[in-house]
């Protein structure tokens, strides 16, 4: 009678752990088998089109390459300097430490959309940026920074303090330290972080419509001032339209866009699993 | 020289740290200013009690309750799928699973977070709402209970992994202790590690709220759009985030009604996930004191 709660809930426990996977594998394969042969070279290098049968992914694709890479190019500095800060600097608990702390924990939980809602104000209209790339990237910039800090963070606290204090014995200064001996010995970790909060932006679609980014754009954007659209704004916008030739293209660019999340997301799982085979070690 | 040097690292580091305190007033700023704005047109007892929000519409009305009954229901569907599965995963993990396959399935898991939501839009609209169109004839094409569900799958790791860590983190002691008296595996988790995991248990299901009540493109893609009073989740609904998209699609002019009509919603939504996170960081902060 005992024995039967634990054998069923076995089962049980294992169904539950395995449900999510089974369904996105489901769902991949139907986005496959519709959009598959809709991938081809002019669908990678034509412009959008009202007639879905021409419409193409360059403009978004090489939106969201300009949009990932100004994004990386603010936030991965500002991020990784105030990971360090507050591990290597701030332990003197005093107010305003614990003010950032507080409030990067805060920062995490609130919604993309707020961002979004920041970006227009601030980016779009007070500093007249309008609806560029570089509006675009300072808001997703905003959104990743705690994820970049917090893992920086916690890359930082794994260094062993064998490893300052040598440093430090041999007369290196506190600066010297973190650059030549904390970051070499936490660099995977808090590269792992960088590509995850890059993956999250990859994916973004609400904050960049919020701020202004367009539904339709049949040009590449030639520079950091120039209007865009990104992979999961043209995604939505072929999903909100009734011919079946737009749910096609949709699913097509799902395939790509999922390839590059998951591909982002497989050299996170390797990075963490190798990290901890060297920990264990 | 040296030391100027360091010191001018230490406050450049220092001025990094401080863009999140920045961020966090630029967002109250940003959403209290226009806010006030708006509420200086519409009064704060007809956005709190009106039961129509048409301001696209001629006849304008300004009520916030049904982008709330929308947020709500989409958000207590996925509750309702996530919370079961992911807190059956973290028993089952920590009780019966090796530790092996602990360490392989719980970066899989992570997966489910990492898709894009407007992958899982297209997924609740293509895939899943046909497929319960068998089982539920009436369901409208546009509704609450599919985005619901796919949203549900995509917060699971989110309950799965936080509550694992929670149960992970109740001394062996008590599970031996229990073991030891001869109950089940079974009736140690339920009436044992669960019970003394509460607190963490509780922490990963309203951080999962707040996740749920600011997700956006999967109820923009598969809701429908349509601000409605209602608790029928087979019909079309709006939430405050769809609201806040569909509005930014079309060009809005600065400084027009439907402009501030953003942020008031937008400062909504912001209260309720600010309320959210600080009950679960004020539950995480009493719970880590508990065994340490």
């Amino acid at each position: 009678m005992k024995r039967w709660s634990d054998i069923i809930f076995k089962y049980f426990g294992l169904a539950c752990t395995f449900i999510g996977l089974f369904l996105l594998s489901v769902f991949i394969y139907k986005i496959i088998s519709i959009g598959i042969e809709r991938i081809d070279w002019n669908f990678l290098t034509n412009y959008p089109s009202r007639r879905p049968e021409r419409a193409g992914i360059l403009s978004a694709i090489m939106g969201s390459v300009w949009i990932i890479v100004l994004t990386a190019i603010i936030s991965v500095p500002i991020g990784i300097s105030a990971g360090l800060y507050l591990e290597e600097y701030g332990k003197g608990k005093t107010w305003y430490n614990k003010l950032i702390e507080l409030n990067i924990t805060n920062l995490a939980g609130v919604p993309s959309i707020i961002y979004g809602l920041l970006g227009l104000e601030i980016f779009n209209r007070s500093l007249s940026l309008g609806g560029s790339l570089l509006s675009g990237a300072s808001t997703l910039a905003l959104l990743i920074l705690p994820i970049i800090i917090v893992s920086t963070r916690e890359a930082v606290r794994a260094v062993p303090n064998s490893i300052r204090e040598a440093s430090f014995a041999l007369g290196a200064s506190k600066w010297q330290t973190v650059w030549r001996a904390v970051i070499p010995s936490s660099l995977s970790g808090i590269l792992t972080g960088v590509i995850l909060a890059i993956s999250r932006a990859v994916g973004e679609a609400a904050p960049l419509i919020v701020v202004g980014a367009l539904a339709y754009v049949p040009f590449v954007p030639n520079g950091p001032m120039s209007d865009f659209t990104v992979l999961p704004i043209q995604i939505f916008n072929w999903t909100s339209r009734p011919q079946h030739g737009f749910l096609v293209n949709a699913s097509a660019a799902i395939i790509v866009l999922l390839a590059i999340t998951l591909f982002l997301n497989l050299i996170v799982i390797i990075m963490r699993i190798r990290r901890e085979k060297l920990t264990k070690k | 020289m040296k030391f100027k040097k360091e010191k001018l690292i230490e406050i450049l580091l220092f001025l990094c740290a401080m863009l999140s305190v920045f961020t966090t007033l630029g967002i109250v700023y940003t959403l209290i200013f226009e806010s006030i704005n708006f509420f200086a047109e519409v009064s704060i007892i007809d956005f709190l009690t009106d039961t129509q929000w048409t301001p696209l519409f001629t006849d304008k009305h300004y009520g916030i309750l049904p982008l709330l009954s929308g947020t709500f229901l989409t958000s207590f569907i996925a509750i309702g799928v996530a919370l079961p599965i992911g807190l059956s995963i973290a028993v089952y993990l920590n009780e019966y699973a090796s530790n092996r396959f602990r360490t392989i399935i719980k970066p899989l898991l992570e997966i489910l977070a990492a898709i894009p939501t407007v992958v899982y839009g297209f997924f609740a609209l293509t895939v899943v709402t046909p497929f319960l169109q068998n089982f539920i004839p009436n369901l409208a094409s546009f509704n609450a209970l599919s985005p619901g569900i796919v949203m549900g799958i995509m917060i699971i790791p989110m309950i799965s992994s936080l509550s694992d860590d929670a149960i992970a983190s109740v001394p062996g002691s008590l599970r031996e202790a229990s073991l030891g008296l001869g109950a089940t595996r079974f009736q140690t988790a339920f009436k044992v590690m669960i019970p003394s995991a509460l607190s963490g248990i509780v922490v990963s299901v309203i951080l999962a709220i707040s996740r749920a009540i600011g997700e956006t493109m999967i109820v923009a893609i598969a809701a429908g759009q349509q601000p409605n009073l209602t608790l029928d989740p087979t019909v079309p609904i709006s939430t405050i985030t769809t609201y806040i998209v569909q509005i930014s699609l079309g060009d809005v002019p600065h400084n027009s009604p439907e402009y501030r009509t953003l942020f008031a919603a937008g400062l909504t939504l912001f209260i309720f996930t600010f309320i959210l996170n600080n009950i679960s960081f004020y539950i995480k902060n009493k719970f880590t004191l508990k065994y340490n």
